[in-house]
């Protein structure tokens, strides 16, 4: 008896090509010169040179966690090259002076950096390896009085934004990832939306690692300033490699009192193949804090990619009546696994919180879902609601889930609901026999299951997820 | 149009099916009785090519084709459509889409061009009118949260929607109180045409009232032991089936 669905071809990761760009590369190691150099190749203030050192001198005493539920062969933090750029004669004046071969490739990974063929919507700061390469429509922008640029430019030109905000919700020593990013990071996109300012265009930040051994450490920090909304969205790829790459980020979101700020994702860095071979080491902070009354922050994430996902975009609600959202699809096909979730922190009165995950599991894939929801003695009136569905495809994969759960306050309320449902032979059957085929049918399944996230996803951006769910699930039944 | 032939199948080792001889012509509406466990869902799905079932002899010929060597989704895109028992529930899935998607896999298998959602939509509304149903149903969720009756409902609703060459009804009627039967009956009749046939799998009478059959066959021990016209279903709503089950049981 053969199973209708064992016979799907896996489908190639379309976006592991490597594009060939003469590179300034620094040796290989990580020590306190290194720290320096990349400080001094960045022109950067004094202030962040001591920040990034105290950083370092910090991960010298922390070690690596090693609770989430993944596993991987020890990470030789000494054998990556922290710090890859490719080589630019001088810094850019406009779009024209990319490098042809930068435009090519994201051109190739579907990212027009052309203003004049971008969706008028949309701006994009394009991170390639450890450099932003060019950042569409700041002009624009700027008539409104947002600020989106590279962290670099932003270290340049609005020192005393950066200096205000950087680390102030993932602090320096936050974790051993976060403080080796703080020590190492070397770009990322910056934001700021002045007070009452609603962002007029989606802001989006495209990642690309293509050096080989080289380690991705950007660092992103948006700042919305009283009343100010602005979306924010996240693409990444990765060349496939036979060897796995680490890549730590540092995700901060400052929204003020009355701000809104949703940050969407759709990571697709290269899982690695479908022995295990290669693929990222996706292991990120991302924090955002509701500082001022009745802000909002929205972390929505679908997790595609990377052969390990290490993450847990959190919330802490510290201005009253603020509220916190987490909406998650994460992945797992073949070998890769995922320990992702969220931290909802109430400090402030009836402050609110959503969580809603959806985990899908395949091939020898392993999931999990950590969160923590935690009520402090003042959270007065706070509510969370957590619903976590984990759905299982095949006999070999696994999906598991960590709540925890503290409350502080006797007039908080916290609901939780899970479910685990396996894509049976009887859902894909009563498909076929409507004439759909079984790929059409595991599609159609999973995002139904997805829905409740993918609504929460701006247009462009639930169609993509929906494509990449369906490939990422091409041959994972059996 | 369909012509099974000494079909035997099993189920996880276990032989179900022991020999089924049928010939169903276009325009007929045949029944298929038996008591529990005589193997009548079990020849439903074998004829739609469920993965759990193993065809271990015979043959079954749909319009000239050989169909069990057809995918479930190739005999369904020719037409064959089977109403389930169970239903199953597609959650996040929205009716109208699942039925698009449906219907639009048969006209691509077909050579004919995709419906757009507008148009479908037209389509729609007259086929729920069948169904004695509004189009909120439409954006509910493929049968999850239904009702047992509002699931048999709907497989009526797709069926209408499918337009099936042969209908396959697997105990549609159970569940459902005299109001739904006789919408789901009604449903059934008026998709008769004279170049489509039904077969109608049921444990009870009951719904044979609604859908008249043609010819009425009773399943036991995964053989049909009896085959008359619509009177056999009267006979055996009074005697029940131990009379055909014992001669059966005798004669093997």
């Amino acid at each position: 008896m053969t199973s209708p669905v064992e016979s799907l071809v896996q489908q190639e990761y379309k976006y592991g090509f490597v594009t060939n760009i003469e590179a300034d590369t620094v040796p290989r190691g990580l020590n306190e010169d290194l720290i320096r150099l990349i400080s001094a190749k960045k022109q950067e203030p004094a202030f962040l040179l001591e920040w990034r050192l105290a950083a370092y001198r910090r991960w010298l005493e922390m070690t690596e966690p090693h609770w989430p539920n993944v596993q991987y062969p020890p990470i030789d933090y000494q054998d990556i090259i922290y710090y890859s750029a490719p080589k630019q004669v001088k810094p850019l004046g406009s779009l024209d002076e990319v490098d042809p071969e930068l435009l090519a490739t994201y051109e190739k990974l579907g990212i027009s950096l052309s203003e004049q063929k971008r969706l008028s919507g949309v701006a994009v700061d394009a991170i390639f390896d450890s450099v932003s390469v060019a950042t569409t429509f700041k002009d624009k922008l700027k008539e409104h009085g947002v600020i989106f640029c590279s962290f670099s430019d932003a270290v340049r030109e609005h020192p005393e934004l950066v200096r205000k905000y950087l680390g102030s919700v993932v602090p320096a020593g936050d974790n051993f990832f976060a403080a080796l990013n703080a020590a190492v990071f070397t770009d990322g996109s910056f934001v700021y939306i002045p007070k009452g300012v609603t962002c007029p265009m989606e802001l989006s930040t495209y990642f690309r690692i293509n050096a080989a051994d080289t380690g991705q450490f950007e660092r992103t920090l948006i700042v919305a300033d009283e009343g100010a909304t602005v979306s924010y969205l996240e693409g990444c790829t990765a060349p496939k490699r036979d060897t796995n790459q680490l890549h730590a980020a540092v995700v901060e979101l400052v929204a003020l009192e009355g701000a809104t700020i949703k940050y969407s994702t759709v990571q697709n860095w290269y899982a690695g193949d479908s022995e295990g071979r290669g693929g990222i080491y996706n292991f990120v902070t991302k924090r955002g804090k509701c500082a001022g009354a009745r802000s909002r922050i929205t972390w929505t994430q679908v997790e595609t990619g990377s052969a390990i996902t290490w993450k847990y975009p959190s919330v802490i609600l510290q201005g009253d009546d603020s509220i916190g959202e987490f909406y998650s699809v994460a992945v797992v096909n073949n070998r890769q696994q995922a320990d992702t979730g969220t931290k909802m922190i109430h400090v402030g009165r009836n402050t609110r919180s959503t969580i809603i995950s959806k985990g899908i599991s395949a091939g020898r894939g392993q999931n999990s879902y950590r969160g923590l929801v935690k009520m402090l003695p003042k959270a007065v009136g706070a509510r969370n609601y957590t619903q976590c569905d984990s759905m299982l495809i095949g006999n070999a994969c696994g999906a598991h889930t960590f709540p925890y759960i503290d409350v502080q306050h006797p007039s908080a309320s916290v609901e939780h609901e899970a479910s685990t449902s396996k894509i049976g032979e009887d859902q894909i059957f009563y498909c076929k026999q409507r004439g759909l085929d079984t790929e059409d049918a595991i599609s159609m399944i999973v995002n139904g299951f997805c829905k409740d996230v993918f609504q929460n996803l701006p247009m462009e951006f639930a169609v993509e997820a929906q494509k990449l769910l369906g490939i990422s699930l091409e041959g994972s039944v059996g | 149009m369909l012509e099974i032939t000494n079909l035997t199948a099993t189920a996880g080792g276990t032989e179900i099916l022991r020999g089924i001889t049928l010939t169903v012509n276009a325009g007929e509406v045949h029944a298929i009785m038996g008591p529990n466990g005589s193997g009548k869902s079990t020849l439903a799905q074998v004829l739609a090519g469920h993965p759990a079932y193993e065809v271990t002899g015979g043959s079954v010929r749909y319009q000239g084709q050989d169909l069990l060597d057809m995918e479930p989704e190739a005999r369904a895109q020719a037409g064959i459509f089977l109403a389930f028992q169970y239903p199953v529930e597609i959650p996040g899935v929205t009716n109208a889409y699942f039925l698009r998607a449906a219907y639009n896999a048969k006209r691509t298998a077909q050579g004919l061009e995709e419906l757009d959602p507008m148009d479908f939509l037209d389509l729609l509304e007259e086929k729920l009118k069948l169904v004695e149903w509004g189009p909120e149903i439409m954006s509910r969720a493929v049968n999850a949260g239904f009702s047992g009756g509002e699931k048999k409902r709907n497989e009526i609703l797709q069926m209408a929607v499918l337009e099936p060459t042969l209908a396959i009804l697997d105990e549609t009627d159970s569940g459902l109180d005299i109001d739904a039967l006789k919408i789901v009956a009604d449903g059934v009749n008026a998709l008769r045409r004279p170049d489509s046939a039904t077969i109608v799998v049921t444990h009870y009478q009951r719904l044979l009232n609604h859908i008249v059959p043609d010819y009425v066959h009773v399943l036991a021990g995964g053989r049909i032991v009896k085959s008359g016209g619509k009177e056999l279903a009267l006979e055996l709503e009074a005697r029940g089936y131990e009379w055909l089950t014992e001669a059966a049981g005798a004669a093997a």
